[in-house]
């Protein structure tokens, strides 16, 4: 067996079951995959290796909450922050003050890392949303600054030193996070919660506004909608949900310090969320995992990772468009391509729509007085006759489109 | 001799406070004189961010590692030549040449990329370069001693002696924004760079070779950053990472004054190398007006360090576009 046949029938091998796959769409597939993997991490750190493995994926996922957080405005509303860790740092701070205080209550610094980020998010939001484009990704930057200099000049709390806390948080006194493994699953469960709630806003009318505004702002803002309040909402959100990030990265690294809240800790959560893919939720997670993962790696080889580290990303950027998620999609794209089957699952998604549309109308008409009847029922007569005709219309194309793939 | 005793405290207390007047006028200007060192080193890197950012709308967070390309280049080549006119026209044309060469192999195919893809390939190019110096030229801060002549301090007024370099800096980069507004405003290709920054495609449209233009913007640029690098080496340390802070206070520059517009940045560049050093020298003393010493102490050099983001977010929300938008949009 040759080799070019080997690799063919190899091909043939992986388009098939890659067929069998793709009966379920990737955005389900990929974090499904994505959670069983961080799920089982702490089964297989069951050997020597356990305490680096296990604080390494937490770090990844504490992350991943925050690049998360970035990709719901980023992605979702175009609105680039770049200056996100200072809602993840102000997370952290209210732990480590309410610490240096001696206390340590979940039920006390989990709520109020989250509302001093969301009301932080929500006072700088009402200035930053006034800009666009590049004007908006540096007055970000400028707020995060500004938290970022209040952070080094808080001299009883450790100024640019940072603060130790001798302690995790307790639950009703009770030292839950304390073990290791524990905390990994804490974090594991808000990161699933901050994913499954991020998956509901983007699905939600909310989402679909969001996005609309990110497309064309003026035909949203013309059809009635008031997208400053949209995006205002989704900026708190996010802000809120990266203080969160916050507070388990305090409780995670025992320490907290005005490093947390540098613009270029923004920058890499900017990196993080393209990495992976923008606007896909899921992606940020993978970029986060790919981002630390390679780091860690590339560090353990030499020390001047960084001169590998700096060009990977520029090859990202220039070769892997779409991030990962994107790459990843245009290889599957090319593997199982069946353009053919899309058309007509668009073509009947489409004359579904029409027919169902057309039939609204019937049932609405059929529902009025008498005398509008007769004219109601001419519209949709009308209707009914250019759903007909699309119809014709798609069909024929759909029938040319197999005959020029199938060449029948 | 009757009432001396008493006369004498008076006497000395209202000459201290003379003295005490004098030195706070004296280190007044002085801080002046600073400020403005710093506006104009500012502004000759923020020039060429503005221009490559306004006609080729293209985020180079690279411009910093530019400046400090230039100094590291300017000591080697001082280290060589042991001349530093001659290490300065050296390291220009070497900062030049680096300059084009990323140009050619990387920015060329990120221009129409959104800035998000521009931001983390920019971004990736200032890791690389940072290392990248460490491992030529080590971690140790470098210097670069001035020029024997300019290398003393000159008494501009009775008790105000200022170091002659630094007015050298500011001479230089004003006959550098001098000649850069005569370039912008008298020749062609500065009538070309003002169109492209108004409206790239419709310049390009017009049958201008608009990537040409691009690559002369880029390398002007390039060189203004290296120059500012150069002229600073002799005061500050040449070191990895230089020229990462620098580059944020030119991207706040840019964005208060506008983007694309070369007048905006000028009087940005000022406004912020003024409020910054003045802010950071005088904020503590005038707290202590409103409030006790001692939170005094603590807020003011808090509040100096944030000074010129709360002045950018002021301006931003009062004007959208900075002061002098160059986009007609």
């Amino acid at each position: 067996m040759s080799v070019s046949a080997f690799l063919r029938a190899m091909l043939t091998t992986l388009r098939q079951s890659w067929a069998g796959l793709r009966q379920w769409p990737a955005s389900d597939v990929a974090p499904l995959v994505l959670f069983i993997v961080f799920a089982l991490i702490p089964v297989f750190a069951g050997t020597g290796a356990e305490i680096y493995l296990l604080s390494l994926f937490t770090r990844v996922m504490i992350f991943a909450i925050a690049a998360l957080a970035l990709d719901l405005i980023v992605g979702y509303g175009a609105l680039v922050s770049f200056g996100h860790a200072a809602f993840v740092g102000l997370g952290a701070y209210a732990v480590g003050i309410l610490a240096s205080h001696g206390i340590s209550e979940i039920l006390l610094a989990l709520p109020l890392a989250i509302v001093v980020a969301g009301l932080f998010a929500f006072a700088t939001g009402l200035v930053c949303l006034r800009t666009k484009g590049v004007y908006f990704i540096m007055i970000t930057l400028a707020f995060g600054q500004m938290a970022f200099f209040t952070a080094s000049s808080l001299a009883p709390y450790g100024g640019d030193d940072g603060l130790t806390i001798r302690a995790r948080d307790t639950l009703l006194g009770f030292a839950i996070l304390k073990n290791d493994r524990a905390l990994y699953y804490a974090v594991f469960a808000c990161l699933l919660g901050a994913y499954l709630l991020c998956r509901a806003i983007v699905g939600s009318r909310f989402g679909r506004v969001l996005r609309g505004a990110r497309e064309n702002p003026i035909r949203m803002a013309s059809i009635g909608f008031e997208v400053f309040r949209y995006q205002l909402i989704a900026y708190v959100i996010s802000g809120a949900l990266a203080g969160l990030s916050g507070f388990l990265l305090a409780n995670a690294t025992s320490f907290v310090s005005p490093a947390y809240m540098s613009w270029q800790r923004s920058g890499e959560l900017i990196i993080m969320v393209v990495f992976g893919g923008l606007g896909t939720l899921y992606g940020a997670i993978i970029g986060t995992a790919a981002f630390l993962l390679t780091e860690e790696w590339l560090s353990g080889l030499t020390e001047h990772w960084k001169v590998i580290f700096g060009p990977l990303l520029v090859l990202v950027v220039v070769f892997a468009r779409g991030g990962l998620v994107g790459s990843a999609a245009k290889l599957a794209h090319w593997l199982g391509d069946d353009p053919v089957g899309r058309g007509k699952e668009s073509a009947a998604a489409i004359q579904a729509d029409i027919l169902r549309r057309a039939q609204a109308l019937r049932t609405l008409a059929s529902g009025h007085s008498a005398r509008l009847r007769p004219l109601m029922h001419t519209c949709c007569n009308g209707a009914g006759r250019a759903a007909r005709r699309l119809r014709d219309e798609i069909a024929g194309l759909s029938s040319q489109l197999t005959r020029r793939f199938r060449g029948g | 001799m009757s009432g001396g005793p008493q006369a004498l405290p008076v006497a000395v207390g209202a000459r201290r406070e003379a003295i005490v007047g004098l030195m706070s006028l004296s280190l007044l200007l002085v801080q002046t004189l600073n400020g403005l060192q710093l506006g104009v080193l500012l502004f000759l890197i923020a020039a060429g961010l503005t221009l490559v950012f306004g006609v080729m709308d293209f985020i180079n967070l690279a411009h910093g590692v530019q400046y400090m390309l230039g100094a590291y280049f300017a000591v080697m080549f001082y280290a060589l030549t042991g001349n530093f006119l001659l290490a300065l026209v050296l390291a220009l044309l070497a900062a030049l040449a680096f300059g084009l060469l990323l140009e050619f192999s990387i920015f060329r195919h990120l221009y129409d990329r959104d800035h998000l893809d521009q931001v983390i390939a920019t971004f990736g190019i200032i890791i690389f370069l940072n290392q990248a110096v460490k491992l030529v030229w080590g971690a140790a801060p470098l210097s670069l001693p001035m020029p024997e002549i300019l290398s003393g301090s000159v008494s501009l007024m009775p008790g105000l002696i200022y170091p002659v370099w630094r007015l050298v800096i500011i001479t230089s980069g004003l006959a550098v924004a001098a000649l850069l507004y005569g370039l912008v405003t008298y020749t062609r290709v500065g009538m070309l760079v003002r169109a492209g920054a108004t409206n790239a495609p419709m310049v390009s449209a017009l049958g201008v070779d608009i990537r040409r233009l691009f690559m002369i913007v880029f390398g002007f640029g390039t060189m203004l950053a290296a120059f500012a690098g150069v002229m600073i080496a002799p005061i500050l340390s040449v070191e990895p990472g230089m020229g990462d802070t620098i580059l944020i206070l030119a991207f706040v520059v840019i964005v208060i004054g506008g983007v694309g517009s070369i007048r905006g940045a000028f009087l940005a560049a000022l406004i912020i190398g003024l409020v910054d050093t003045l802010g950071r020298s005088f904020s503590v003393d005038i707290l202590r007006l409103f409030m006790a010493p001692s939170p005094a102490r603590t807020v003011g050099p808090a509040l100096a360090s944030m000074l010129i983001y709360l002045l950018m977010a002021l301006v931003l929300y009062f004007r959208p576009t900075g002061l002098f938008p160059a986009k007609g949009r």
